[in-house]
């Protein structure tokens, strides 16, 4: 690998060449201006497309050849499914069964259950992955074993690369929980159901040959059509995409732990305390279970003050759903369906929205819908004393998770990461992060159960927190305790060799993360 | 004696806590091996810690095998030395540093509102619990412990005594019933223990010989301070024996009544309501304020009930109860927002505490609202009634206070 290493504006060593591809090192927040037009896929013509509008040809392999798929393509996916998704596999399944090598995989997210495509990593189907990795695939990349460099982007980062012609897509499969066969499709009904197809939004747009995946099948017309068959090259009906159980959650259950139900009671008082949560106010939580709980106890402030929300993003959940329903927000704005709730009441309710990370996220568009949220809710790995936050690697180095749309969130007006100062005997908050995900000067507050810190860039936090009873102490002071505690720890030994890069927002690198010394 | 011991815990649910086997050798120096989830971060200084530990014992050859998930270093210390004496005859105590955040006393007629419970071998639910703010933090020897888990628990508690900041909870520690609890004072007394839970107490004869066992123990360490009781009533001849009981000793600073082992005493069934133990409450109750010392109800064991816990605590106080234990954090709220002082109790404190002034100034020796005298025990707990009034920021239209 030739690779010219050089200092980013966050001060991070990062490569200069990605994959044989330049790649532009992070430039500061706002400081990156991109040149040039969007890309765009080949002009179609009706005449190589069926009159009848029927697109379906009998197997997912069939599909591949008759797209014309080659070595080194890139293929993408989505993970709507998320851990119950079959669809990945079934690709690469039938990738390997026509010898096709050297693919770069494109997914929007990828999962445990995607542990099945490490033999093609093995046996050289695929090439690398450019999206991000939880558990076994992470700790395959981690360990150095992949061939090429993995990048990891947000969810809006993975569209404005799309959009900017970064990655290019030669065959996007899209997975539909119901389809026609002209390549309607939506992911409101079915057994697979999951909500919406947003993350697959820019896969239909621009590459250059689509694919619907569905074990719903349904005659002309797919209503509504979250992504527009007119995109589409073929359709093709499997008996199933993925465990029902592990797409949606039949039941969203709130954290019973008392620690982090403390947590998210303190930041809800902070919201509360510094005038945050007022009326015709936005907020936007994770689904994870402190941040569900944040929601449960912003609902109780609302329900006493007579306050309603103009509208919360999610990840929607039973939860949510409730807080729509019982009219104490005008709308959900919904990127991800976590449980039944949430796709019920978006199939049925007009004042529950879907979103796409164009909409959301995307950088380079003309303005998202992240800096317009009051207040966001987020979590972390790693949080060091200048407020920089880690998302995708541990303290020991590994690369565990994806950046989501966690990057994309920090543009929000205040960004709330509450988090046990003490983990496990893995203290949170440290001198430096192992990976930089997220610049210290977006983030504004840190809720630990020992005490909150607040960004002195926030001046205005700290005034209004003043007189709130709330234990506000410095980021250094609550890295101390939790030093004092658990004892100073060691960094990981990490090799030279970089295995990933991390993209920033607008497709430059904020940080690159090494191979671990196993 | 045994050659291989293993002490501690492991398994996909256990948090903060390892698992050690140890087995002594007759050759071969020190071998450690060890498995962590943060083996990165902390696997060096966890071998030093054990190397050191078992040199400490005099231990030469060995094999350590440590599962870890994530034990802080005074549970690490707990589990060698409960494997080291389980194989090896020794008097030496392995004992983290005292914090000085540790040392704080308590007094006699501090509320007990809550009190939460800590299974005496669960190391997880002990680093957290005084950031819920309990009034007190029972560690406990006896029946959260499994039998053949007692003799480990001994060292976890007394490191976890000198180590986990509870944030100025009183210290409690539940012993065992008869000789076990006696050895127990042993291990736990001479690291400010506050007060000392006496479990399933039927006569003041147990109280007195153990308060005296304790004095001595306390004496060899040279603590100077004193030593707090709270007996637990859990049967029927404990209610026959409750005024002889919560009279025994002088530092009997409050009685509690176990409902579970009650009423299964009984042979009746536990139920919201109480009714079946209405008596026992009641009596104890009485007997407690007999002899000047603070009833404590028993634990509400459905932690997912808030209302009716809510419920409970209001009944609770209405009949003389003082405080309830607690067996969950989120318990902690609810149950001192019930037990707290109501406005009309607060504004009775705010008058006496008002007399107890004027008083004062004139240079008076006698408190009086008109022509009624006040007791200076009445002045006391008033005084401290608005002291948590206002802590608990429930003064509200009070001009004045006791601590401007």
């Amino acid at each position: 690998m030739n690779n010219n290493m050089v200092k980013n504006a966050a001060g991070r060593e990062v490569v200069t060449e990605i994959n044989g591809q330049p790649a532009i090192p992070f430039k500061g927040v706002g400081k990156y201006k991109p040149d040039g037009r969007k890309y765009a896929p080949r002009i179609s013509s009706c005449n190589d497309y069926p009159d009848n509008g029927d697109k379906k040809v009998k197997s997912i392999m069939e599909a591949l050849v008759r797209a014309g798929i080659k070595d080194g393509m890139t293929i993408s996916t989505h993970h709507h499914f998320r851990n119950g998704d079959l669809l990945a596999n079934m690709v690469f399944d039938a990738v390997n069964e026509l010898g096709i090598k050297d693919i770069r995989w494109f997914p929007s997210a990828s999962f445990p259950c995607h542990e099945h495509l490490i033999q093609y990593l093995d046996n050289g189907t695929i090439h690398h992955i450019e999206g991000s990795m939880n558990g076994p695939l992470g700790k395959y990349v981690s360990e150095g074993k992949m061939r090429g460099m993995a990048v990891l982007r947000s969810h809006g980062g993975r569209y404005q690369a799309v959009q900017d012609g970064e990655v290019e897509i030669d065959i996007a499969v899209i997975g539909a929980p119901k389809a026609d066969p002209f390549g309607n499709a939506n992911g409101l009904e079915g057994d697979s159901a999951c909500g919406l197809l947003g993350f697959a939004l820019a896969d239909s747009q621009y590459a250059d040959k689509v694919i619907i995946v569905t074990d719903n099948m349904v005659p002309f017309p797919c209503i509504p059509w979250q992504i527009q068959g007119n995109y589409v090259d073929f359709t093709v009906e499997v008996d199933k995409l993925g465990i029902p159980e592990r797409i949606v959650s039949g039941t969203t259950r709130i954290t019973k732990s008392p620690d982090r139900l403390m947590l998210a009671e303190m930041t809800a008082r902070f919201c509360d305390a510094t005038g945050i949560i007022q009326d015709g106010f936005s907020f936007q939580s994770g689904a994870g279970g402190t941040s569900l709980a944040v929601g449960e106890f912003f609902k109780d402030i609302m329900k006493q003050k007579g306050i309603r929300a103009r509208f919360v993003r999610g990840g929607s959940n039973k939860y949510l759903v409730s807080m729509l329903e019982e009219d104490l927000v005008d709308y959900i704005l919904d990127g991800q369906t976590f449980d039944l709730e949430g796709v019920r009441s978006m199939r049925e309710n007009p004042r529950h929205v879907w979103t796409s990370p164009f909409t959301s996220y995307n950088y380079h568009g003309k303005g998202n819908f992240a800096p317009l949220v009051d207040v966001a809710i987020l979590g972390a790995t790693e949080v060091d004393v200048n407020f920089n936050a880690n998302v995708v690697t541990h303290s020991d180095g590994y690369l565990l998770h994806g950046i989501g749309g966690w990057q994309n969130c920090l543009f929000s007006k205040t960004v709330i990461i509450p988090l046990p100062l003490v983990r496990d005997r893995v203290p949170v908050i440290i001198d430096e992060v192992t990976t930089l995900c997220g610049p210290g000067e977006l983030i504004d507050v840190i809720v630990t159960e020992r005490g909150i810190a607040v960004n002195p860039l926030r001046k205005d936090l700290l005034e209004k927190v003043k007189n709130s009873g709330l234990p506000v102490r410095s980021i250094t002071e609550l890295k101390e305790e939790a030093e004092k505690i658990c004892g100073k720890p060691e960094k990981a030994q990490l090799d030279d060799e970089i295995i990933a890069a991390i993209k920033w927002v607008d497709g430059t690198i904020i940080d690159i993360v090494r191979k671990v010394k196993i | 004696m045994k050659k291989v011991a293993i002490t501690g815990n492991t398994g996909p649910r256990i948090r903060s806590d390892c698992e050690l086997k140890l087995e002594i050798k007759s050759s071969g120096g020190i071998k450690i091996n060890l498995e962590s989830k943060v083996r990165v971060m902390y696997g060096n200084s966890i071998t030093r810690l054990m190397k050191e530990g078992l040199d400490f014992f005099d231990v030469k050859h060995a094999v350590l095998d440590i599962n870890d998930s994530g034990a802080l270093p005074f549970v690490h210390m707990a589990r060698l030395e409960a494997a080291v004496k389980a194989l090896v005859k020794t008097d030496k105590e392995l004992l983290p540093e005292f914090s000085e955040h540790n040392k704080y006393p308590s007094e006699r007629e501090r509320f007990r509102f809550s009190r939460l419970y800590l299974p005496g071998n669960t190391p997880s639910m002990m680093l957290n619990a005084g950031l819920h703010s309990p009034d007190g933090i029972i560690l406990d020897l006896e029946d959260s412990v499994a039998p053949v888990k007692k003799q480990e628990a001994r060292f976890l508690v007394r490191n976890a005594l000198r180590q986990v900041n509870f944030y100025g909870a009183e210290r409690m520690v539940r012993i065992n019933q008869g000789e076990k609890g006696y050895d127990d004072l042993y291990y736990v007394l001479p690291h400010n223990v506050h007060l000392i839970l006496v479990p399933k107490c039927e006569s003041g004869k147990y109280l007195q010989e153990l308060a005296k066992h304790a004095e001595d123990i306390m004496d060899e360490n040279n603590i100077k301070q004193e030593l707090f009781f709270m007996p637990i009533i859990e049967s029927a001849m404990g209610v026959e024996k409750a005024y002889e009981i919560a009279s025994a000793v002088k530092n009997v600073v409050a009685v509690a009544i176990g409902l579970e082992d009650y009423t299964a005493d009984l042979g009746v069934q536990r139920t919201n309501e109480g009714e079946e133990s209405l008596y026992a409450r009641l009596r104890l109750v009485n007997a407690a304020k007999a002899a000047g010392v603070q009833p404590i109800d028993s634990v509400f064991s459905d932690v997912s009930d808030m209302e009716a816990l809510k419920a409970t605590a209001r009944m609770s106080k209405s009949i003389g109860f003082e405080g309830m234990g607690c067996i969950h954090p989120r318990q902690i709220q609810v149950i001192k927002a019930s037990f707290a002082p109501d406005p009309d109790e607060i504004r009775k404190a705010s008058e006496i505490v008002q007399a107890f002034r004027e008083a004062e100034e004139k240079g008076q020796g006698v408190v009086s609202i008109g022509s009624k005298m006040i007791d200076p025990p009445v002045v006391a707990r008033a005084r401290r009634t608005m002291t948590l009034a206002e802590k608990l920021n429930l003064i509200q239209d009070e001009p004045e206070s006791e601590n401007k």
